[in-house]
């Protein structure tokens, strides 16, 4: 039988990911405003810590938050240039096998797409990492599939 | 990357004010030592003279929730009643207890305990009898020797019946200083 694995005290997870949230919001927004996103990453992942399922794929979770605490940052710095996705190469594997069927997606989609099917996160856990509710996971979680769906067909 | 600490500590404190912990710990200077000191919403949780949070983390996040934290602001009041209590400046705490999770025998005994007074001594056996389980001095000093948040529920208060001083979790030497301080005999 798989055992699940536990969550650790937010403390521990805490200690152990936030140099390298820090690093990521670094190269995507320079010292100054890496700062508040820093803040911002870990105040989502502690409003979603309670509802998690499992520990496992924490390290992933917390980085898709940090990768989209940093696009609103720079979306709201410039909100009328189109923001080029730049893919991420903090996350582990399955976002690589997973990039060229979510080529194309949103990045909210294919962040979805990832935590759900790569990582077998519950749409609690995206809607942390995406900032969003539940609801809103799940749909971007079924728009992504259809996308998918659709070009693979065509 | 080093997370520098005035940063490390402005996460802290917005986690506390925006009410996302379940339980905050920190370590609180004390003439006896420092002391390792926890509490959550419904109230002080653990004081603990073994200060490594590793060995508190786990037992924190069973009982109160997994959003386990290190932060100063969340125990502010706790830690200014002990600092009034090792300046003399104090007698009885003010404080809601967390006391979740204990049995039913446990929480009666350290109701009983939490009334022995200031500056006072009682014996297991007076404890036991107290609670209505007269021989029950023996698990009676089982769950003295168990209390989770020692000095505020007053279990350095309670003595062998010879009146020799039995044990402490912060050993005698501290159980001594205490009454000392409070001025027992």
């Amino acid at each position: 039988m798989m055992q699940a694995v536990a969550i650790p005290p937010f403390e521990r997870f805490y200690e152990e990911q936030r140099g390298d949230v820090l690093r990521l919001l670094r190269k995507r927004l320079g010292a100054d405003r890496a700062e508040d996103a820093f803040q911002e990453t870990f105040l989502r992942a502690l409003r979603a810590y309670g509802r998690l399922d499992h520990g496992e794929h924490l390290r992933a979770w917390v980085l898709t938050i940090a990768h989209n605490v940093a696009l609103d940052t720079l979306r709201r710095a410039r909100p009328t240039e189109e923001f080029v996705e730049v893919p991420s190469t903090d996350h582990g594997p399955a976002y690589s096998e997973l990039a060229d069927l979510t080529d194309g997606l949103g990045h909210k989609e294919r962040a979805a797409v990832v935590l759900r099917y790569g990582y077998d996160l519950s749409y609690d856990q995206i809607a942390a990492a995406l900032g969003s509710s539940p609801e809103a996971a799940r749909q971007a979680t079924s728009t992504g599939v259809r996308r998918i769906r659709r070009r693979i067909a065509s | 990357m080093t997370v520098s600490p005035d940063l490390d500590r402005r996460f802290r404190d917005a986690a506390v004010t925006l009410d996302l912990v379940d339980v905050g710990f920190d370590v609180v200077e004390s003439p006896i030592g420092p002391l390792f000191v926890a509490a959550s919403g419904q109230g002080l949780a653990t004081i603990s003279f073994e200060t490594d949070p590793d060995a508190q983390l786990d037992r924190l996040a069973r009982v109160a929730g997994p959003r386990v934290l290190r932060s100063a602001r969340s125990i502010d009041v706790a830690r200014r009643e002990l600092d009034e209590y090792f300046a003399g400046e104090r007698r009885a705490f003010d404080l809601s207890l967390d006391l979740r999770g204990l049995p039913a025998f446990t929480l009666s005994v350290l109701d009983e305990l939490a009334r022995v007074p200031y500056g006072e001594t009682t014996t297991y056996g007076t404890l036991a009898a107290r609670i209505g389980h007269p021989r029950a001095a023996r698990a009676v000093g089982t769950v003295m020797n168990r209390n989770r948040i020692p000095i505020v529920l007053p279990c350095h208060r309670v003595v062998g019946s010879s009146g020799d001083l039995t044990g402490y979790a912060g050993g005698l030497d501290v159980k001594r200083t205490l009454l000392e301080l409070e001025g027992a005999r």
